[in-house]
């Protein structure tokens, strides 16, 4: 299962350890997550469900969804998909207990900061980095590393030189991740915010489960940054293990050197799905075609033509109507769709694959955000249900802000100038900035113009609306 | 609809395909069909060949500037820039190539269309090695406008 040789990536694997799954010593190497050694060992299937112990596998492979929740060193409830497996630890699939009296003791320590920010993807790590130039920040990831879901994009991206177009996003969350180190930004890494308050200040509470860490941070400010998750798709057999995510693909592949599976089937021919297509024959995995609900493919015409010409096809007007297989994905049916978006009968075809990944959308990760009170509001342009912002990405609740996909499914590279954006303002709003006005005027700029073409007509006028509703909200209250 | 849009295989017809004068001397064709917001090739042209209206616009390529020389396949987030020329009875083609193995330069491929499909033995004339990797391949004229991709081994 695991990658050996790849064009684009190199898979830097960390010391032989051991661990322990259901009582069977299996290897693993220091770096990886339980999940991801998991599959390497062969097993797919991580828990059975609470009532009729269906099998379940892990499905988003970043934190966001429970498909992967294991019993790990006697805790409940670990997300085996984020935590990291270390030597000797014991791994079980058992995890039907509520967690106990006895839950282990945890160390409690208060921080303060001017400015918190959540997740450090490429939102939240341009907002602090930005706002680190003029305050004092404090940025949180649940991950064992920082970067979000750049470490697992190895094309090139788009869009200008101003947002790294032309380099891959691996590499453009090392720099993020370097620059952070460099400025001396303190970081909390395999932390996750449970809960906000508020007192006089802002407040998160955060855990560090498998170090028994819990954290009170104080902050004048908070920029939320914590993304999207993968939509789900209602079809027959969709919780056998090996129906993934794409997300949860390009982490185990790109991220993890550990293959899915041998032939694929993807379901949503928007950029993910094309994107993950690619990724997958880079990884000398078979990809047995692309099935599309809609006319047209959603994606860039570029990333289908890829793999188009690598023989992959692409049915639009197609989608699936099961999975089958005993305890994984040993195949799944796919069937055309009729105008009215039902299947046609006799259009049947079986698919021969061993995983199936999902790539039909995201929805924003607002959880934490709604809890602050900010008005939360559902906006289908937008991906769901978003907190309202304004043009600083400032909420309707004063000292909270937003960035990146949590406050509409956008791109990367907008979610970049986001978080600058975001940052900027956060800092400026502690102390005056000299210079504020110029620089934030260059970011907005650089937003509209990636706004402007057929791709940006949709988040453009999510993000319309969004300030519209916010302004209605707001009143002249925070106009002037 | 266009196929492109309803199976991702552009047609010659949706390409701004240079003359034969253009062709004897190597030039870049950019397969870049549909306005995105991406304009690495813009600065990577040393000759300054390739122009946009603004970065979501189409890139056009001025052909008596270009040379030929593929900096631009390099960049390419989309892999759809390709450089052609036509000597005689043998085309020339430089093409972007992400997989493993690389072929070594003499080795014989399969020239693949925008299908995938197979459509005729190309000989790997040099493999030049960067941010995305740069295969030329040689293979009979006719096949100059159609292949767009190789299968090694």
């Amino acid at each position: 299962m695991r990658i050996k040789e790849h064009p684009i990536l190199e898979f830097k694997r960390g010391k032989e350890i051991y661990f322990y799954y259901n009582g069977k010593k299996l290897k693993a190497y220091e770096g990886e997550t339980i999940a991801s050694a998991l599959h390497a060992n062969g097993i797919k299937i991580l828990s059975k469900s609470a009532k009729l112990a269906r099998p379940r596998g892990f499905f988003c492979g970043i934190g966001k969804c429970s498909s992967c929740l294991m019993k790990v060193n006697g805790i409940p409830n670990v997300r085996t998909c984020i935590t990291l497996v270390k030597e000797g630890m014991v791994v079980e699939d058992d995890d039907k207990d509520l967690p106990s009296k006895e839950y282990p003791p945890c160390s409690h320590k208060k921080m303060k900061c001017d400015i918190a920010v959540v997740g450090g993807g490429p939102a939240g790590l341009s907002a602090a980095l930005e706002a680190s130039e003029h305050a004092d920040v404090l940025l949180i990831d649940e991950n064992p590393r920082l970067g979000g879901q750049l470490i697992k994009q190895t094309h090139k991206f788009f869009g200008s030189e101003n947002e790294r177009a032309g380099t891959r996003g691996i590499k453009i969350a090392e720099e993020l991740e370097e620059e952070v180190k460099n400025r001396g930004i303190r970081v909390l890494l395999n932390t996750s915010v449970i809960g906000y308050y508020e007192r006089e200040n802002h407040f998160l509470a955060c855990v560090n489960k498998m170090a028994g860490k819990v954290y009170e941070i104080e902050a004048k400010k908070i920029i939320f940054a914590t993304g999207a998750q993968e939509n789900m798709l209602i079809f027959e057999g969709n919780d056998l293990p090996g129906v993934y995510g794409a997300g949860g693909v390009q982490t185990l592949m790109n991220v993890y050197g550990v293959k899915p599976g041998e032939r694929g089937l993807i379901i949503g021919a928007g950029n993910v799905g094309l994107i993950l297509a690619y990724q997958l024959l880079q990884a000398s995995v078979n990809v047995a075609c692309i099935v599309e609900a809609m006319p047209k493919i959603g994606g860039y015409f570029v990333h289908a033509a890829k793999i188009r010409r690598c023989g992959v096809p692409i049915y639009t007007r197609h989608s699936i109507k099961k999975a089958y297989g005993d305890g994984s994905v040993e195949g799944a049916i796919i069937a055309k769709l009729d105008e009215k978006w039902n299947f046609i009968e006799g259009s049947e075809m079986d698919i021969e694959c061993d995983f199936i990944c999902l790539a039909v959308g995201l929805i924003p990760s607002i959880r934490l955000v709604a809890q602050t009170g900010a008005e939360i509001s559902y906006i289908n342009e937008a991906g769901g249900w978003v907190a309202l912002h304004n043009e600083y990405m400032e909420t309707t609740k004063e000292g909270i802000y937003v960035a990146g996909d949590l406050a509409n499914i956008e791109e990367a590279s907008t979610a970049m100038i986001e978080g600058k954006i975001a940052g900027l303002h956060a800092a400026h709003s502690i102390k005056q900035i000299v210079g504020f006005e110029s620089k934030i005027k260059k970011y907005m700029e650089e937003l509209e113009i990636f706004r402007q073409g057929y791709f940006g007509a949709r988040p453009k006028k999510a993000k319309e609306e969004i300030r519209r509703r916010y302004y209605e909200k707001m009143g002249d209250r925070r106009n002037s | 609809m266009k196929r492109w849009e309803t199976e991702g295989i552009a047609e010659l017809a949706d390409l701004n395909l240079p003359e034969e004068e253009h062709l004897k001397k190597g030039v870049a064709i950019i397969e870049c069909i549909q306005e995105i917001p991406c304009n690495p090739c813009v600065d990577a042209c040393p000759f300054n060949a390739i122009s946009m209206e603004n970065i979501n616009a189409l890139p056009i390529v001025d052909y008596e500037k270009c040379v030929g020389c593929g900096k631009c396949i390099e960049v390419c987030p989309g892999l759809a820039i390709f450089v052609v020329k036509i000597i005689n009875e043998k085309a020339i083609i430089m093409l972007p190539y992400e997989f493993l193995p690389l072929p070594k330069e003499g080795q014989k491929v399969k020239a693949l269309d925008r299908e995938g499909k197979e459509i005729c033995d190309a000989v790997v004339k040099k493999v030049r090695e960067g941010k995305t990797n740069v295969i030329t391949i040689e293979l009979p004229a006719e096949h100059a406008m159609n292949a767009r991709n190789i299968r090694v081994r």
